[in-house]
């Protein structure tokens, strides 16, 4: 039993968070927001040192690691809240290489590797998915439609861009007919970029989290830090309940994922609906600390507390989780009752 | 990373596993005396097994096991629904806060009846007038020649009834800063100085008691870590506590659940979507805490002492399990709050959690300021 990353892992979370610290800082993310449009180096940057490959097998051009490396790597773009397609071409990428065919494994999956011909992945209804993140500059889409995943090629789909409250990431309304099947594992896919998102949101919480604490030293009223007052601490105590709560429960599904699929069900569904609520509770609480100046386009803290609400909403709710994770202890009750 | 017991760690699992199942002792029978003395057997047979202290050094008697090998301990007995042995707090806080600041006699002393059962501790720290702020404590001691007088209250004492030992802290410099002027005394509850009176809580069970102390004598030999060093002594009870019991209690809260998922599949109401929903959300508290309790055992196999990250489980704990219990009884319909379903009183119980051993308040000012760094309060 040990929750310790290896000294492999460790280090790709700090080359991470030095690199995103210089490339995506809080005046990149402004940037990016104000301008509705992602620094192209970036992403290329992120391409060329094998990140958008990291989880994807060797003889698709990918590093070969596991859900665990790409759930670290997105923790920290979370925490630095990077403005590119990273996230959206890494679950694409997860769908098509744990429930895609052969041949679609062999088709998409070295453009998602080298991030040169891009993923993406959404919810559906009868053919129309209503917000898909990084759909415009996609090669591929997967459409997920209740137990059922369809591949299709950018070029065979209505893509309308969205303005959405979340400036930091590109949005679009997707339509389309057709398409083909993705023959495996769907669920255990899906599972899997559960678990790649909720990292993400992990980053968030962490970094909002940090964001009010820094704030609640420095700032004073009543001659006080605020951070004296328990009103306050008590709140970033909680901002800390709630983020160590959702990274104890996304590791677990990075490491079900990578060494126990028959946890991975339980695990993945844990991991989002904690990340979810940690998302949210954070990124609200952080706003709160900061006060008025919280409210204010310039605190910055505003862009996490958006991105949160979209990831929240992608690849369905907690409501969805919840429920899934009390039939699966009920099953699994049933069975260790009956055997 | 890797979530699953290494070879030693699952050999020592089955080896428990097994043990249990041949000797498990049946059900607690009802009565407070009677599951004492039941518990008290339990222990005893644990000890002649050698199961009794694994967490102890084997130079102690115990097995020298891992932290991760204590916590698959606790998690087996609940699993098992074994009830944990009577002398809890002499195993968990007692004997190693022996360890650390015994001299060579009392070690010699004390630890070994400590783990047969054959002499119960409890724990003299709590007073009417000092609870979060347990180092204001007055219970005050003074010289008499070889001895120490003993003269003062305390409260929240579990057990003092069965118990031959109190880990005891008095004050014993009233010139010196709070902090400093205490000592920590082993003192003999079997004297005519010390009076217990039951104390009857919300459930209406007395599981706790009241100590009266009248010029109670304790010898010098029974200071523990040197006099006025109490405060630090008592430290390292409290850090014991938290650590230690945390996955006792998660597991307890695991069974709970297991049973009321049980409970309510039996009853068809797993299809009501909104009981789905919240028992799905407490579910997910529940593995939170396991598994923030494992990540806290390798951070503290990593670093050494256990940190003050254990506030953190505490407080998911006492949230969860009450959440647990008031969703319960709810859930069930009002029969769970009649005499013949045990939920009700749990319930009940289940508000002592935020209180006990830290309350939730005094957590998040350790959380506040030891973990994240922010001022102190004001």
């Amino acid at each position: 039993m040990n929750f310790d990353f290896t000294e492999d892992q460790h280090e790709i979370k700090r080359t991470a968070r030095e690199l995103l610290a210089k490339r995506s800082g809080v005046e990149q993310i402004r940037e990016a927001a104000e301008s509705e449009a992602y620094d192209e180096s970036l992403f290329t940057e992120l391409r060329e040192l094998g990140w958008t490959g990291i989880a994807i097998d060797e003889q698709y051009g990918g590093a070969g690691l596991g859900v665990v490396e790409l759930m670290i790597l997105c923790e920290e773009l979370g925490y630095s809240l990077a403005a590119s397609p990273f996230l959206a071409n890494a679950l694409g990428g997860l769908m098509i290489e744990h429930a895609g065919s052969d041949e679609q494994r062999a088709k998409w999956l070295p453009g998602i590797a080298s991030g040169e011909a891009t993923a993406t992945v959404a919810f559906s209804s009868g053919g129309t998915a209503e917000v898909v993140p990084d759909a415009d500059g996609a090669a591929v889409i997967v459409l997920i439609d209740g137990e059922e995943a369809t591949l299709i090629a950018r070029e065979d789909a209505k893509v309308e861009p969205l303005t959405t409250i979340d400036p930091t990431r590109r949005y679009a309304r997707v339509s389309a007919s057709g398409g083909e099947p993705l023959p495996g594992d769907v669920a255990g896919a899906l599972a899997r970029a559960e678990v790649a998102l909720s990292a993400e949101m992990v980053g968030i919480a962490q970094r909002t989290q940090e964001m009010a604490i820094e704030y609640a030293k420095e700032r004073k009223q009543f001659d006080t830090p605020i951070g004296a007052f328990q009103a306050i601490s008590h709140r970033c105590a909680q901002m800390l309940f709630d983020t160590e709560g959702a990274r104890s429960a996304t590791y677990f599904g990075g490491w079900a994922a990578d060494a126990d699929e028959s946890q991975l069900a339980f695990a993945s569904s844990i991991a989002k609906a904690a990340a979810s609520e940690a998302a949210l509770s954070v990124t609200a609480s952080s706003i709160q600390v900061h006060g008025g100046i919280g409210f204010t386009w310039e605190a910055d803290v505003h862009w996490f507390f958006k991105r949160a609400q979209l990831d929240v909403a992608m690849l369905g709710g907690t409501g969805k989780q919840r429920a899934r994770v009390t039939q699966l202890t009920a099953a699994s009750l049933a069975t260790a009752g009956g055997a | 990373m890797d979530l699953t017991f290494n070879e030693s760690e699952s050999a020592f699992r089955d080896e428990l596993r097994a043990w249990i199942k041949a000797n498990h002792p049946g059900e607690e029978p009802a009565g407070e005396d009677e599951g004492y003395a039941f518990r008290r057997d339990w222990q005893r047979q644990l000890y002649e097994a050698g199961w009794a202290a694994v967490h102890w050094p084997t130079e102690f008697g115990g097995r020298d096991a891992t932290l991760v090998e204590a916590a698959i301990f606790n998690e087996e007995l609940a699993r098992a629904r074994a009830p944990f042995p009577a002398n809890v707090l002499g195993l968990l806080l007692a004997g190693p806060t022996l360890m650390i600041w015994g001299d060579e006699e009392q070690k010699q002393r004390y630890l070994d009846p400590i783990m047969s059962g054959d002499e119960i501790w409890c724990q003299g720290f709590s007073e009417p007038e000092a609870g979060s702020d347990l180092a204001s404590l007055k219970s005050k001691a003074v010289r008499d020649g070889d001895d120490w007088l003993i003269t003062g209250q305390k409260v929240w004492t579990s057990g003092a009834q069965y118990s031959k030992w109190c880990m005891f802290v008095a004050r014993t410099d009233f010139d010196a800063p709070k902090h400093k002027g205490l000592t920590y005394f082993i003192l003999d509850m079997e004297q005519e100085g010390v009076e217990i009176r039951p104390l009857r809580q919300i459930t209406g069970d007395p599981e706790f008691n009241e100590l009266f102390l009248e010029n109670a004598r304790v010898p010098n030999a029974n200071v523990l870590g040197g006099e006025g060093n109490g405060w630090t002594v008592a430290l390292t009870t409290l850090m014991n506590e938290r650590a230690g019991l945390a996955f006792g209690l998660q597991v307890g809260m695991t069974v709970a659940l297991d049973e009321l998922t049980e409970q309510l599949a039996a009853a068809g109401k797993l299809d009501d979507p909104m009981i789905a929903d919240e028992l799905g959300a407490l579910r997910i508290k529940c593995e939170i805490l396991r598994l923030t309790a494992y990540r806290g055992l390798t951070a503290t196999m990593k670093y050494g002492q256990p940190g003050p990250e254990g506030s953190l489980t505490k407080w998911m704990w006492s949230q969860g399990n009450q959440e647990l219990m008031q969703f319960a009884t709810k859930a069930l319909g009002p029969q769970a709050l009649t005499g013949s379903s045990t939920w009700g009183r749990a319930m009940l119980r289940s508000r002592g959690n935020s209180i006990e051993g830290g309350t939730t308040e005094v957590l998040k000012n350790i959380i506040a300021e030891r973990v994240l760094g922010l001022p102190r309060k004001k």
